[in-house]
């Protein structure tokens, strides 16, 4: 098992190399049709920056439709933490975008069409799954990482992730230990970790462009 | 602590096979149970395959840092739930779970350090005197649970980087680090605040950590 993981590791840091030029470089021809029908995450650092860019893409479009048709019966304080949500992914979206620079995928194309908006139920079912999703992306992406800034980074995003997962958690489940559910945690301690595959399969159905991670598949 | 104490997480009836097998090879060798479970078997894997007698000492001592920090929480949840009338009902099911995480964190760290795990230190959870009411005021209570938590995250993130030659130590290490986030989050959230500070949660350094630490250890 370690040696594969060994095996795999440098595999990424022996094609990271050239990774802003392939990330550019893999995005299939769109024909001049619509912009984004396609992109692939890249490889190396780059790739999982990107991997993580995708997924706060999709987090930011998701609460900034929360709060632009607001469920009925918004409460003022679930407002102002939905709020603060869709700050922090819009937060973590643009400092994705910058550090990627010329390496970022393009804007992705977002499908909502299975949440109903105007219902709570669904909007912060939705916001539960991103958000253990995120949680579990970055848990299982931290690996894939081989500069310590870059691992620090996504250590100061994923923190914040799993706040809101709590968060939006007791929101639906008041005062229960569904915050850190035995569904969520194991009965170790250990919150979710996902291969980027299993992540992107999950987020795939809102995500129009077609997404693939060639280097982690 | 007690070989009880040490089971608390694992998988149950793992536990029960070995308490039956034989009880004074626990006694002795109690740290050996984490690898049999599922994940304290990764780690134990990663920990002693991986590295063999000598796991690098920037490895071990992110370890026992991180269960320096964990025998701290376990303990003030431990004696959080045995204060009668100190946790309000409606949130015992609340802090039993956050307990039950800080023990089972516990008993992954002591499995992987195997036999240079430290046992838990004596602590006094009032700092000497400073928050002399922590086992009596739920107020106290909650903050320095917040304290000890979001020290947590903050510990966790800070020695990141120093797991980033081990995959599968670094993975375990980032799973315990989001928990003890969702932990802060609640526990923020009783005590009427917003469950974050911002956008990014910031790392502390080890010496910053352990000096935060310090007056609880007795």
């Amino acid at each position: 098992m370690m040696h594969n993981q060994l095996s795999r590791r440098n595999l990424l840091k022996w094609s990271g190399a050239g990774a802003t030029v392939l990330v550019a470089g893999a995005l299939l021809p769109n024909f001049g049709i619509s912009p984004a029908l396609a992109a692939d995450l890249g490889e190396g650092d780059v790739g999982v920056l990107n991997y993580a860019y995708a997924l706060e893409q999709l987090e930011a479009a998701f609460y900034s439709m929360v709060i632009e048709t607001p469920y009925s019966g918004m409460t003022e304080e679930e407002t102002s933490w939905l709020t603060d949500i869709r700050d922090h992914e819009v937060e973590h979206r643009d400092f994705l975008k910058t550090a990627l620079a010329d390496g970022a995928i393009p804007d992705l194309e977002v499908d909502f069409s299975a949440v109903d908006f105007g219902s709570r139920e669904s909007v912060l079912t939705t916001a539960k799954t991103f958000e253990d999703l995120g949680v579990a992306a970055y848990n299982g992406a931290g690996k894939l990482i081989e500069n310590p800034d870059y691992l620090l980074a996504a250590g100061k995003i994923v923190s914040v992730e799993a706040r809101h997962a709590a968060a939006i958690r007791d929101l639906l489940n008041m005062d229960s230990v569904a915050f850190a559910g035995d569904d969520v945690v194991d009965k170790n301690g250990l919150d979710g970790a996902l291969e980027p595959a299993k992540v992107l399969a999950a987020a795939g159905p809102f995500i129009k462009t077609e997404v693939t991670a060639k280097a982690f598949m | 602590m007690t070989n009880n104490n040490l089971l608390t997480g694992i998988d149950p009836e793992i536990t029960e096979r070995l308490v039956a097998h034989d009880r004074q090879l626990l006694r002795s060798s109690a740290l050996k149970l984490g690898a049999l479970a599922s994940a304290p078997l990764v780690l134990a894997m990663a920990s002693q395959e991986a590295f063999g007698q000598d796991m690098p000492a920037e490895v071990t001592d992110v370890l026992l840092f991180a269960l320096t920090l964990e025998h701290i929480e376990d303990a003030f949840y431990r004696s959080g739930l045995d204060a009668k009338g100190l946790i309000p009902d409606k949130y015992v099911g609340i802090f039993n779970q956050i307990g039950k995480h800080e023990a089972a964190h516990v008993a992954l760290l002591s499995g992987a350090l195997g036999a240079k795990a430290i046992k838990r230190p004596a602590l006094d959870l009032t700092a000497g005197g400073k928050y002399a009411d922590a086992l009596t005021n739920f107020d106290t209570y909650l903050t320095l649970s917040q304290t000890f938590e979001d020290l947590g995250v903050a510990a966790y993130k800070g020695q990141a980087a120093n797991l980033i030659s081990s995959d599968d130590l670094l993975t375990v290490a980032l799973q315990i680090h989001s928990v003890e986030a969702r932990h802060a989050a609640i526990v923020r959230k009783i005590g009427g605040k917003k469950s974050w500070d911002g956008a990014f949660d910031e790392p502390m350094t080890k010496d910053e950590v352990l000096a935060a630490a310090k007056p609880f250890l007795a």
